[in-house]
């Protein structure tokens, strides 16, 4: 029954690294960079929803709402202002700059909210779930999580598969040169992909708060970077990749902290990592990339 | 026994089969071309003789040796050096230094020698200097040696090319579109060039080109590829007149 | 036109000495008509350690063109390594030789932990191979954290669970605790001694930079096919480079960790890896002298103007930023040469934040 336990809070941790990870593999497949910053939106997601909450009072749905709004014209922003103009050179420089940017969102915190951590009131206000009389106790934050999380998967393959726009998106991660050829709009839909990364971030830091109450301005480092590496496990490019990443990574770390230790649970984390890219490099379903010679 | 002796070579990319039954038998010192339609598959070819691709099918033997599955390092020390169709210089060094990184297999000390500045690091270096200065005077690009590859006018950036490909001793030599945006005059003197270096250091060359006067001019035996399989091959005059080609260039009934 | 390469690098070479040497020099002066603040004092032995993992971090990003986040991990590797060496010997061997041992100990581990990292890391490129580095560097803090080394009559004990489980005998010590880390070690660096292992640094990448190894190192940096396709070994030359920088960050940390009485794993984390990051790209990637540079001012800046430490980071973002964007984004790299070409400025042969070598 403990095992029950942990995998259960497993399958919710890593639903809430899948639609991090979700943001990250758009990103990635369709503008071809590590947007280091991502995993710093999810916090500023965090500290929007508090702030309505606690400061202005608002109901937990608006606060979501802002949260999303305000993440989401952030990424545009970042991507208009610090990661466009890079996008010919090589990709070194914008790794450097978005390894600034998500520095500058962490100080920007620290220095407006400051380092003491704030406590923020869940969002989800269901009763916990009792199963096998009692002994299995499922949070409602976990529910709302691994439902929220599955929804948002289908939507957004059906999206990217049924709708112009998600063909689009697909044009444009296969061959920009050719997507603009075709015109396709590649600003707007890298825009676009930005936009949605980060109103899933948003989402996942309300999330991630709701499940683990503690707010400072580094709560979204260590997230965003195992979700990069459920990424890369599920193969990067691939939204059921991500999901599925996300999901096996969780469970991972979960059954790594309560067999092992909470140290070592990150290590092994990070060893899940190097043995993907070492073994696999594409993931599990990722397909391999050729370079033009 | 020839020097590198291809036989079957195909490649398929997913479904796509890229290139097809080619062979092509390279004696040393002949000077060989290898033509066809764009996306025929003529730098697929190249890439699978440098190790680049895995043929899916097929074998590559030089001298006696196959060299299907051979990583790229290893096959330019077995003896096949190239150049590219975009062009691949090391832009932040000199013209000097980029062909010294060609000499790297030729002059060789090593890393603690060189931290330490041994003897042995000196006459290494001036050694590879002479060499290297030797290679730019043959394409006329002494008096650029010191500036940064990134600033020489195109033409001569695809010489450099050559000559770095040149300085790792090749048995071989692939070159992928040499005379790419050359003028008439740079084309004669390039053709000049290869004829003088295959004489000078006995080299066989496989060369892929679109120019007709340079590779009908130049080339012993032409290969032409179409959608990835051998349409014609024989001296210049036989392709030349070979209806097949013509039809793949201009268009009209195979 | 008679070619002299070695003597025109071999000058150049000898500035950056010369830049140091002026340095440290000016320094002692201070120093010794007693200008220098207690603070500012207490920080020469740091800045020594920081320009050191500074040129040794340039090695990799801007030599090799590969980005590693996890830099610190290989200093705390030297740091922890040397520490212990310090205190497990220093009562047998005279301090001069402990010393000596404790840098030369991490500096090997350093280099045998970068070495062993390396071989499947640098297969990978890019932005993956800077990840995994991150990883590393994380894995190797949170292993320290977890370290626990006691010595007692019957030999060394290890354990990754807690102090007690060493199961010391009443004679043990601990001497490596887990994530409280070392202490005891002699505080026997001094600025004199930092000087000298600058300038052993700058020997060692100078010389690899202008040689055989070094040309191939850039090589792979500037067109890693067209490296390939002449025949040089990329995994190996991609391994000598990232060893040896990874042994110097180990040296840097064995200095920086015989300043202090105490260690712990924790100093050594992200945020480090980050700061010397911005050491290099502010001093210009593949830039040694400007290393050297950036490494001090930004370490003095800080001391010097305290109400901006609480800012400092933040201005680090931002510079990191904005020296990226003017330097790489090809529009803005052409407006500013448009705007130079305008203004009556003498041409200045090599910018901080261009690529020299």
């Amino acid at each position: 029954m403990q095992f029950l336990s942990y995998l259960v809070n497993g399958i919710s941790l890593g639903s809430i690294y899948a639609v991090i990870a979700l943001g990250y593999t758009m990103v990635y497949g369709i503008a071809r960079m590590l947007n280091f910053a991502h995993g710093d939106v999810i916090m500023v997601g965090g500290y929007v929803a508090f702030v309505m909450m606690t400061s202005l009072g608002l109901p937990a749905l608006a606060a979501i709402c802002a949260a999303v709004v305000v993440c989401t014209l952030l990424g545009v922003a970042i991507e208009r202002v610090a990661y466009k103009p890079l996008r010919e050179a090589p990709s070194l420089a914008v790794l450097i700059t978005a390894i600034g940017m998500s520095y500058l969102l962490q100080n920007l915190a620290l220095l407006i909210w400051g380092s003491a951590p704030k406590s923020f009131t869940s969002v989800v206000s269901i009763e916990p779930l009792r199963l096998f009389g009692g002994q299995l106790v499922v949070t409602g934050e976990t529910l709302v999580t691994i439902v929220t999380s599955a929804v948002i998967m289908v939507a957004l393959t059906l999206f990217v598969n049924k709708t112009k726009v998600g063909h689009a998106m697909q044009a444009v991660s296969e061959d920009k040169g050719a997507a603009q050829l075709m015109g396709i709009n590649v600003n707007a839909t890298i825009s676009l992909t930005f936009a949605i990364g980060s109103a899933l971030a948003a989402v996942a830091g309300v999330l991630l708060c709701s499940a683990y109450p503690t707010l400072m301005p580094t709560t979204g480092a260590m997230p965003g970077i195992k979700a990069f590496v459920a990424a890369v496990f599920g193969g990067i490019g691939s939204i059921p990749g991500a999901m599925l990443g996300g999901v096996l990574l969780g469970i991972i770390e979960s059954l790594s902290k309560a067999y092992i230790s909470s140290q070592m649970a990150d290590a092994i984390v990070f060893g899940v990592l190097i043995i993907v890219l070492l073994v696999r490099p594409a993931g599990i379903l990722g397909k391999q990339m050729r370079e033009k010679v | 026994m020839a020097l590198l002796e291809i036989t079957n070579l195909g490649i398929a990319f997913g479904g796509l089969q890229a290139v097809e039954k080619f062979a092509l038998s390279i004696e040393k010192g002949h000077l060989y071309g290898l033509i066809g339609p764009n996306g025929a598959g003529k730098t697929t070819v190249f890439n699978m003789l440098t190790g680049v691709y895995q043929p899916t099918e097929g074998d590559i033997v030089l001298d006696g040796r196959s060299i299907v599955g051979l990583k790229p390092a290893v096959i330019n020390k077995a003896g096949i050096a190239r150049t590219f169709q975009n062009i691949r210089l090391f832009k932040d060094m000199t013209v000097l230094d980029n062909v010294k990184v060609g000499l790297h297999n030729q002059v060789k000390y090593t890393t603690a020698t060189g931290i330490l500045r041994l003897p042995s690091y000196f006459v290494k270096e001036r050694a590879m200097n002479e060499k290297a200065m030797e290679l730019l005077k043959i394409f006329d690009l002494d008096g650029e040696a010191g500036q940064p590859a990134s600033s020489l006018p195109y033409g001569k950036q695809r010489k450099l090319e050559i000559a770095r490909a040149l300085a790792t001793n090749p048995k071989l030599l692939l070159l992928d579109e040499p005379a790419a945006g050359m003028n008439p005059n740079e084309t004669a003197e390039l053709m000049e060039t290869v004829r003088f270096v295959r004489d000078k250091f006995g080299i066989a060359v496989l060369l892929i080109e679109h120019d007709m006067s340079f590779v009908m001019g130049l080339c012993e035996h032409i290969t032409v590829l179409d959608y990835g399989r051998i349409i014609a091959e024989g001296d210049p005059e036989t392709v030349r007149s070979d209806p097949k080609v013509i039809a793949a260039y201009l268009g009209g009934e195979a | 036109m008679k070619m002299k390469p070695l003597s025109r690098s071999f000058r150049r070479d000898l500035v950056t000495y010369g830049m140091v040497v002026v340095m440290f020099l000016a320094i002692q002066l201070l120093s010794g008509m007693g200008m220098l603040t207690n603070s500012l004092s207490g920080q020469l032995v740091p800045i020594c350690a920081y320009i050191i993992m500074a040129i040794s971090l340039n090695l990799t990003v801007g030599i090799l063109g590969e980005l590693s986040l996890g830099h610190a991990g290989f200093m705390s590797v030297g740091g922890f390594v040397g520490a212990f060496v310090s205190v497990c010997v220093g009562d047998a061997v005279p301090g001069w030789l402990c010393f000596a041992l404790a840098l030369l100990a991490g500096t090997a581990a350093a280099a045998l932990f970068g070495f062993l990292i390396g071989i499947p890391v640098l297969r990978l490129q890019g932005d993956y191979l800077a990840i995994v580095t991150l990883a590393f560097g994380e894995i190797i803090k949170n292993l320290l954290n977890s370290f626990y080394v006691g010595r007692d009559a019957s030999g060394f004990h290890v354990s990754l669970k807690d102090a007690l489980s060493l199961n010391l005998d009443e004679t043990g010590d601990v001497i490596i605790n887990g994530a409280q880390g070392i202490t005891g070690m002699p505080r026997s660096a001094t600025f004199g001694l930092g000087f000298v292992l600058i300038l052993i640094t700058l020997f060692i990448v100078l010389n690899l930079i202008n040689s055989r190894t070094g040309r191939a190192i850039m090589s792979i940096r500037d067109n890693r096919i067209a490296a390939e396709s002449v025949g040089v070994n990329v995994t190996r030359y991609k391994l000598i480079a990232f060893t040896i920088s990874a042994a110097l960050a180990g040296l840097a940390g064995a200095l920086y960790a015989h300043n202090f009485s105490s260690l712990v794993a924790k100093k050594f984390d992200y945020n480090t890896s980050i700061l010397i990051l911005v050491f290099v790209v502010v001093g210009g990637m593949g830039n040694i002298r400007g290393s050297i540079i950036a490494a001090a001012l930004l370490t003095i800046l800080p001391e010097l103007l305290r109400g901006f430490s609480d800012y400092r980071m933040l201005v680090y973002a931002v510079v990191l930023i904005v020296m990226m964007l003017f330097n790489q984004s090809p529009q803005l790299v052409a407006w500013r040469r448009r705007l130079a070409a305008r203004l009556p400025l003498p041409r200045k042969k090599a910018a901080a934040g261009e690529k020299e070598v």
